[in-house]
């Protein structure tokens, strides 16, 4: 244990006397958290709209009051041409244009129906999608507001017999209320997923680096020479890895509470006890490119090319259900998936161990894997 | 008494090429033996097969009476190894370097502050134990390499070109200190490429495309060959190789 004890002396001198160390340790978090949870999101604030009203009734000045007041859509610009509406999309000043036909209101009281025309801007598709969504929630509530106000017309008129369809029908309205994210802050969901990715470029990246720096160096040549096992070598490089990537953790967890107010509905134990796993595995990850690698930047590319793999099937950015058949596998074996669902589940759900049960297993097995995969792959130059 | 160093038809290839081609040595202890060789001639694969970092492919080896391919941590216990480069932590201090490799060797923490303090005031580091190892100057850097590969008292120690680099003055300071070990009872087996310093050890072999082409004490070796330097004989070894390797 003794000759433990001096390397991770070393380590721990070595990393804290490195000022790039430093500053990985106490930036990235920081800088990845703001930036990434706040770029990283499918939430559509607001759209511009350029509003055509040809009928200037007070139905269609009360249907643009309902949209302005849902404060998801602000009128922008206003004309009578749908060319004007067109230059407007073209040159982004606008991101919508609603175009509201003459004799709307007339229509509407005669025949129950009317038509309204919605042009969106939809090089970015999700948010035309999203953005198309909102207005038709919209239309839906107003029709129903004004159908409710002509009723007793058609009330009086078909008393005894069914309702036509389409006339006057009894609604379906779906109510529904969000639970655990209630105020649908995007932000919420994106950090504890953030904070997974945060450790596993920490734990894999410094680690391999740093134990390839050591091949580049000719220290772990002269290291290999020494009665030193390989067990002990691979400890003393891994758990100052590990506890500073716990570190990152805690630093990643304070911002999160102090500048985005993330619930942390759960246990912190848990989290921690699920990180501390996952850690495992990262790490793992980190010493097998090391074994595989000579320079720092073989390392790092190889480090690059398996983090975006990791990170596109790992559900942090794009759901997992919507993927294909086998990248949902690829995804299914991806520690990094259940490690961010267990923290989601954990700080927004305040799941218990019970709940997070099958990602703790699956995290368990996964670190057990991939450590002994690499320690095995690890020589101590006798080959 | 146990040879410090024995080996038999040493072998290891990589591919088809054969980098060393079924060596014997017999190293005494408490010798200086110099291990000669044109570069490329398989004198650092040879040094690799004989402290454990890399597996012959066939032939034995004894080193301090182990077996390096079956023993190889009871050997790792009793040798020092210096390599061709500079391996200390740059970024630790010259103290913190010696404290490491005490640690790792097992010494206690008495045996490292007093060897340590001996050895900062032998090497004239006194005031720079504190300084990171990258701020101090080469030979005392190779100087300081040597010390700590010697640091658990290895029975037998490797030194691969030491003295690369090197001024002349520090490395007839660094010869003295290898003549020093040697007369404590360490075994040194060191390569170079100065025949000057070939001159000092006890016996040399010298190695060619693999194999070893001459073994024995300086002086046999010149009368051998009938010249007046180690220098003359190794050019005479070496000609024929590099002729061939020129054609």
């Amino acid at each position: 244990m003794r000759p433990l004890l001096f390397l991770l002396r070393k380590e721990f001198l070595q990393i804290l006397r490195d000022p790039a160390m430093v500053r990985i340790l106490f930036m990235i978090p920081i800088v990845q958290l703001v930036v990434l949870s706040n770029a990283a999101t499918f939430e559509v604030k607001r759209s511009r709209m350029h509003l055509i009203d040809r009928d200037r009734s007070e139905m269609s000045r009360g249907l643009v009051d309902r949209m302005t007041a849902s404060r998801r859509f602000e009128v922008a610009e206003r004309s009578d041409r749908v060319e004007q509406g067109n230059l407007g999309l073209m040159r982004r000043t606008v991101d919508m244009v609603m175009v509201i036909p003459p004799h709307f209101e007339r229509d509407i009281v005669r025949t129950r129906g009317a038509h309204v025309q919605m042009f969106f801007n939809a090089e970015d598709g999700a948010a035309a999608g999203v953005t198309s969504s909102y207005a038709g929630v919209i239309l839906t509530r107003y029709a129903g507001e004004l159908g409710a106000r002509l009723q007793p017309m058609t009330a009086l008129a078909g008393a005894r017999h069914e309702a036509p369809p389409g006339r006057g029908q009894p609604r379906v309205e779906v109510r529904s209320r969000n639970r655990y994210n209630a105020e649908l802050d995007y932000r919420h969901y994106m950090v504890p997923g953030i904070l997974v990715q945060l450790l596993t470029i920490v734990g894999t990246l410094l680690t391999a680096m740093n134990t390839v720096r050591e091949k580049e160096a000719g220290t772990l040549e002269q290291l290999n020479v020494t009665p030193v096992s390989k067990g002990v070598f691979i400890a003393a490089k891994l758990l100052p890895m590990w506890i500073i990537a716990l570190v990152v953790l805690s630093i990643g967890l304070l911002v999160a509470k102090l500048v985005f107010s993330v619930p942390m509905e759960g246990s912190l134990l848990l989290v921690y006890a699920g990180a501390g796993l996952y850690l495992m595995a990262a790490l793992g990850i980190g010493l097998w490119v090391a074994t595989i690698t000579e320079t720092q930047q073989q390392a790092m590319f190889v480090n690059f090319a398996l983090l975006l793999v990791y990170l596109l099937m790992s559900g942090l950015f794009t759901p997992v259900r919507s993927m294909p058949e086998w990248a949902q596998w690829i995804a299914r074996v991806n520690p990094m998936m259940h490690f961010i669902t267990l923290m989601r589940a954990v700080m927004l759900k305040g799941a218990g161990v019970m709940d997070v049960a099958r990602e703790l297993g699956v995290l368990v097995v996964a670190s057990v894997l991939v450590l002994s995969i690499a320690v095995r792959q690890y020589h101590k130059g006798a080959h | 008494m146990t040879l410090a160093i024995d080996v038999h038809q040493l072998t290891r290839r990589f591919g088809s090429f054969t980098a060393v081609d079924a060596i014997d040595l017999d190293v005494q202890q408490g010798e200086v033996f110099g291990f000669l060789g044109a570069n490329g001639a398989g004198k650092t694969t040879a040094i690799k097969m004989l402290i454990g970092l890399l597996s012959p492919s066939g032939g034995t080896a004894r080193v301090a009476g182990f077996d390096v391919l079956t023993q190889t941590e009871e050997v790792r216990r009793r040798i020092g190894y210096m390599s061709q480069r500079f391996s200390l932590y740059d970024d630790l201090t010259v103290r913190e370097n010696i404290t490491l490799y005490g640690g790792i060797y097992g010494l206690t923490d008495r045996e490292i502050r007093e060897r340590s303090d001996a050895m900062i005031d032998k090497l004239g580091l006194a005031s720079s134990a504190k300084r990171l190892v990258r701020t101090i100057p080469l030979g005392w850097k190779q100087k300081l390499a040597f010390s700590v590969a010697m640091l658990h008292r290895p029975s037998v120690v490797f030194l691969d070109e030491p003295t690369g680099g090197v001024d002349p003055i520090t490395r007839r300071q660094f010869w003295e200190m290898i003549y020093a070990a040697a007369a404590d009872g360490t075994t040194v087996f060191v390569t170079t490429h100065y025949m000057d310093e070939a001159e000092y050890c006890d016996r040399l072999s010298i190695m060619v495309d693999g194999r070893i082409a001459a073994q024995g004490t300086p002086v046999e070796l010149k009368s051998e060959f009938g010249v007046a330097s180690i220098d003359d004989v190794f050019v005479q070894l070496a000609r024929p190789a590099a002729a061939e390797a020129g054609r």
